[in-house]
C-alpha cells in the first residue's frame, strides 16, 4: 500500500468529511480554483462545487467572521488561513466572539480554522511563526497540532466533527517530509489525547509538532549512550492530556518540555506548572524547557538554524538532566 | 454619489401597523428609561447601560418585517429588534440584573444579549465585528437555497472598522442576502462625525463596494419601514445586499455614566423636536383618526407590562457560583 504524506492526509480527512456531511464546506484565500497555497484543498472545487469550496477576498477577519456566522446558522466551516501568521488579522473574531459564543449565549460554533505553522522552510518572520499560545490562552478554543500523517488525518476529522471552534495547526515542514501508510477505513484521533511515541525510563520529553521528530532522533542517540528517553506527543494543546503528562513525569522523574515556539510564555511553562503542582514529589531534577529564543523567526539559513531547537540541543539537555 | 432620501408614503399605513410601530417604540423607550433612570441609579442594574433613546424607529421599522427564518444582529441601540423577535421584557430585565434566567445566564451584561432560538446574535463589543458575522449567516441561507435574509445593525462608528469593510465587500462579492441598517447618530461615543470621516454620508463608503444604498430620515419609522421593505425584497429575491443609512441622533450619552457634555445643547434641542415617537403620533392623529387618549392608553399598557416584568425579574435567582466553569466547551 502506498504511503500518504502529511499534507495529503489533511486533504483526505477534509474530503472524507465533506462526503460524509453536506454541511461541511471549505472557505479561504485561493482554496478553490488554485487548490490552496499548499494544495490542501486541491481537487475539491471539481468534486464539491463552488458553493462548498469558496474563494474569498484577502480578508482574514472577514473569513473568520463569515465562518462563525455560517456555524451559527447550521454549517460546519473549515477555514484556511494561508499562513498561521495571518490568523492575527482575525484575532478579534476568533477570541472575542467565536470562542465566547457557547458561554455567552449557549451557541455552539463547530468551526475549524486550519493554519499552516512553523519554520525550517526559510519563510522568515511572517511565514514561520508558531502562534499557538494566544489561542491556548483563550478559553473556548481547542488547539491541536499533529506530528504524523496518521494524526493529521485523524485530528482534522475529529476537529470537523467537534462542536467547539478548533484551531488546527499544521506544520509546513512536515507537509511533505513525513508519510506513512494509513488505514483504509474511517478513523479519528480524539482531541485531548496525547500519544507516547517512544517509551523510556530515564528522561521524558514532552513535545508536539515537528519537535516530536527532533525528540525521537535525539532519543535514538541517547539510547546508544544508555539513556532511555520517553517521548510524549501532546497532539492537543487545549485541552491538555494532564493524565498522560503526569504519568510520564512520575515514571521518569526527569522532564524536558520541548517546543519550537519561543520560550517566554510558551506551553513549556504551563506544563512545568502542572507537573510542579501535581507531581513535585516525584521529581529528581529541574523541569527543563527547550524552546526557540525570544526573537522573531529569522530568514537566513545560519540564523534560522540557530533559532530552531536542534537534535544537539535536546541531546545536550537530556544528558545534563540524566545526571541528576 | 449616494441615493438621496426617497419620499415616503408609497406604502399603505393602516392603523394596525402604526399601532405596532407605536407599541414597540414606546416599549423600548419606557423600558430603557426605567432601566437607565431608575434601576441603574438604584443599583439594581450594575455595569454599563446603553440606550437607543431617539433611535427607536430604526429597529422597529425594519425588524417588524423579519420572518422566523431570518437572522438579526442588533447593535446596542436596537432593543426593539429583540422585543419584536419575541424576547420578553422579563428576559431583558433578568439579563440587565445579572440573573440566572437572563439570556446570558448572568455571564454577560446589559444589552449584550441574544438567543439562537429567536435568531438574534448578541452584540459584539468590538463594534463592526457583526458585519462579517452577517456574511456567514447569509452564506448559510444561500447554501441551503433559502429566501431568508439577515438584518444587520450598526452605527457610524462601526464604519471606521476594518471588519465593516471586509464584511461589506465579501457580502457584495458573494451576493449575500443582507440588509444593513446603519444608524448614523453623528457621534461615536464622544467623537463627532467630522472627526470620524471626511464625508458626511456613510452611504458614499458603501457605493465603493457596489452595494445599493439609500439614505432615510432615521427618526421616521414610516420611511424606515418603506426603505426596509424595498431592501428586504431585494435581498430575498437573490439580488444581494442592500444598505440603508438612517440619519438620526443619540438622545443620550454613550452610556448611563456619560453626561455627553461634548454635545452642543442646540443639537439636542433640534433633535428633540424630531422625536420619532412624537412624529409617529402626529401621523396617526392626522391620518388615522388617533387621539391623545389612545396614546395615554397605550402608554399605560406599556408601563403595566414593564412593572410586571420588573417585579418578576427582581425575584429571579442569581447564578450559582458552582456554574462558573460550565459551557466554556461542549460537554463531553
Amino acid at each position: 500500500m502506498a504511503e500518504t504524506t502529511y499534507v495529503e492526509a489533511i486533504r483526505q480527512g477534509i474530503w472524507e468529511e465533506m462526503e460524509r456531511d453536506d454541511t461541511v464546506f471549505v472557505m479561504g484565500e485561493d482554496v478553490a480554483v488554485y487548490g490552496g497555497a499548499f494544495k490542501v484543498t486541491k481537487g475539491m472545487l471539481e468534486r464539491f462545487g463552488e458553493l462548498r469550496v469558496v474563494d474569498t477576498p484577502l480578508a482574514e477577519s472577514g473569513i473568520v467572521g463569515a465562518g462563525t456566522g455560517a456555524a451559527i446558522n447550521g454549517l460546519r466551516p473549515v477555514l484556511e488561513m494561508q499562513f498561521a501568521d495571518f490568523m492575527a488579522c482575525g484575532f478579534d473574531q476568533i477570541t472575542n466572539f467565536a470562542a465566547k459564543c457557547r458561554y455567552r449565549w449557549g451557541q455552539a460554533i463547530p468551526m475549524v480554522i486550519r493554519a499552516p505553522a512553523g519554520g525550517n522552510i526559510h519563510g522568515g518572520p511572517f511565514h514561520s511563526q508558531n502562534v499557538e499560545m494566544p489561542y491556548v490562552h483563550t478559553p473556548g478554543l481547542k488547539v491541536v497540532q499533529p506530528a504524523t500523517a496518521y494524526d493529521a488525518k485523524g485530528l482534522i476529522k475529529a476537529a470537523i466533527r467537534d462542536n467547539d471552534p478548533v484551531i488546527y495547526l499544521e506544520h509546513k515542514y512536515l507537509y511533505r517530509s513525513v508519510k506513512e501508510e494509513l488505514p483504509a477505513k474511517d478513523y479519528t484521533v480524539p482531541i485531548g489525547k496525547a500519544s507516547i511515541r517512544r517509551e523510556g525510563a530515564d528522561v521524558s520529553i514532552i513535545t508536539y509538532g515537528w519537535m516530536v521528530h527532533v525528540a525521537l532522533e535525539a532519543a535514538e542517540t541517547a539510547a546508544s549512550e544508555g539513556i532511555g528517553v520517553e517521548v510524549l506527543d501532546l497532539r492537543t494543546l487545549v485541552p491538555l492530556d494532564r493524565e498522560a503528562i503526569l504519568d510520564t513525569a512520575k515514571k521518569t522523574s526527569k522532564v524536558i518540555m520541548l517546543h519550537e515556539d519561543t520560550l517566554t510564555g510558551g506551553i513549556g511553562g504551563e506544563l512545568a506548572g502542572i507537573i510542579s503542582e501535581h507531581a513535585f514529589d516525584y521529581l529528581d531534577g529541574p523541569l527543563v524547557r527547550i524552546a526557540a529564543p525570544d526573537t522573531p523567526v529569522p530568514f537566513s539559513e545560519t540564523l534560522e538554524k540557530a533559532f530552531l531547537p536542534s537534535v544537539e540541543d535536546v541531546l545536550e539537555k537530556t544528558r545534563w538532566l540524566y545526571r541528576f | 454619489m449616494s441615493t438621496p432620501a426617497v419620499a415616503h408614503l408609497q406604502t399603505e399605513f393602516d392603523r394596525d401597523l402604526c399601532e405596532s410601530f407605536h407599541y414597540y417604540m414606546l416599549l423600548m423607550r419606557e423600558l430603557e428609561d426605567r432601566i437607565e433612570n431608575k434601576l441603574y441609579r438604584q443599583g439594581k442594574v450594575v455595569g454599563g447601560c446603553y440606550t437607543g433613546r431617539g433611535q427607536e424607529a430604526i429597529p422597529v421599522g425594519s425588524a417588524i418585517l423579519s420572518r422566523p427564518g431570518d437572522w438579526l444582529t442588533p447593535s446596542h441601540r436596537d432593543m426593539a429588534a429583540l422585543l419584536i423577535r419575541g424576547i420578553t421584557p422579563e428576559e431583558i430585565l433578568a439579563q440587565y440584573m445579572g440573573r440566572a434566567t437572563g439570556l446570558s445566564k448572568g455571564r454577560d451584561g446589559n444589552m449584550h444579549m441574544g438567543c439562537s432560538d429567536r435568531h438574534c446574535v448578541p452584540i459584539i463589543s468590538s463594534i463592526g465585528a457583526s458585519i462579517p458575522i452577517a456574511s456567514g449567516l447569509a452564506f448559510a441561507m444561500r447554501y441551503r437555497g433559502e429566501s431568508n435574509v439577515v438584518l444587520n445593525y450598526s452605527g457610524d462608528g462601526a464604519s471606521s472598522r476594518g471588519d465593516w469593510h471586509e464584511g461589506l465587500n465579501m457580502a457584495a462579492v458573494m451576493n449575500l442576502p443582507i440588509v444593513y441598517l446603519c444608524n448614523n447618530n453623528l457621534y461615536a461615543y464622544s467623537t463627532p462625525l467630522d472627526k470620524q470621516m471626511k464625508i458626511s454620508d456613510i452611504a458614499d463608503r458603501v457605493a465603493g463596494y457596489g452595494i445599493p444604498a439609500e439614505i432615510v430620515n432615521g427618526n421616521d419609522v414610516l420611511a424606515i419601514y418603506e426603505a426596509s421593505k424595498r431592501a428586504v425584497a431585494h435581498a430575498r429575491a437573490g439580488k444581494g445586499p442592500y444598505f440603508i443609512e438612517c440619519k438620526t441622533f443619540r438622545m443620550s450619552g454613550h452610556s448611563a455614566h456619560d453626561p455627553a457634555d461634548y454635545v452642543p445643547n442646540q443639537l439636542m434641542e433640534e433633535w428633540s423636536r424630531k422625536d420619532p415617537i412624537l412624529m409617529l403620533q402626529r401621523y396617526m392623529v392626522e391620518n388615522l383618526g388617533a387621539d391623545e387618549q389612545d396614546f395615554v392608553d397605550m402608554r399605560k399598557r406599556v408601563l403595566d407590562k414593564i412593572d410586571t416584568a420588573i417585579e418578576w425579574a427582581l425575584d429571579q435567582p442569581f447564578p450559582d457560583p458552582a456554574t462558573l466553569e460550565d459551557d466554556v466547551y461542549a460537554s463531553a
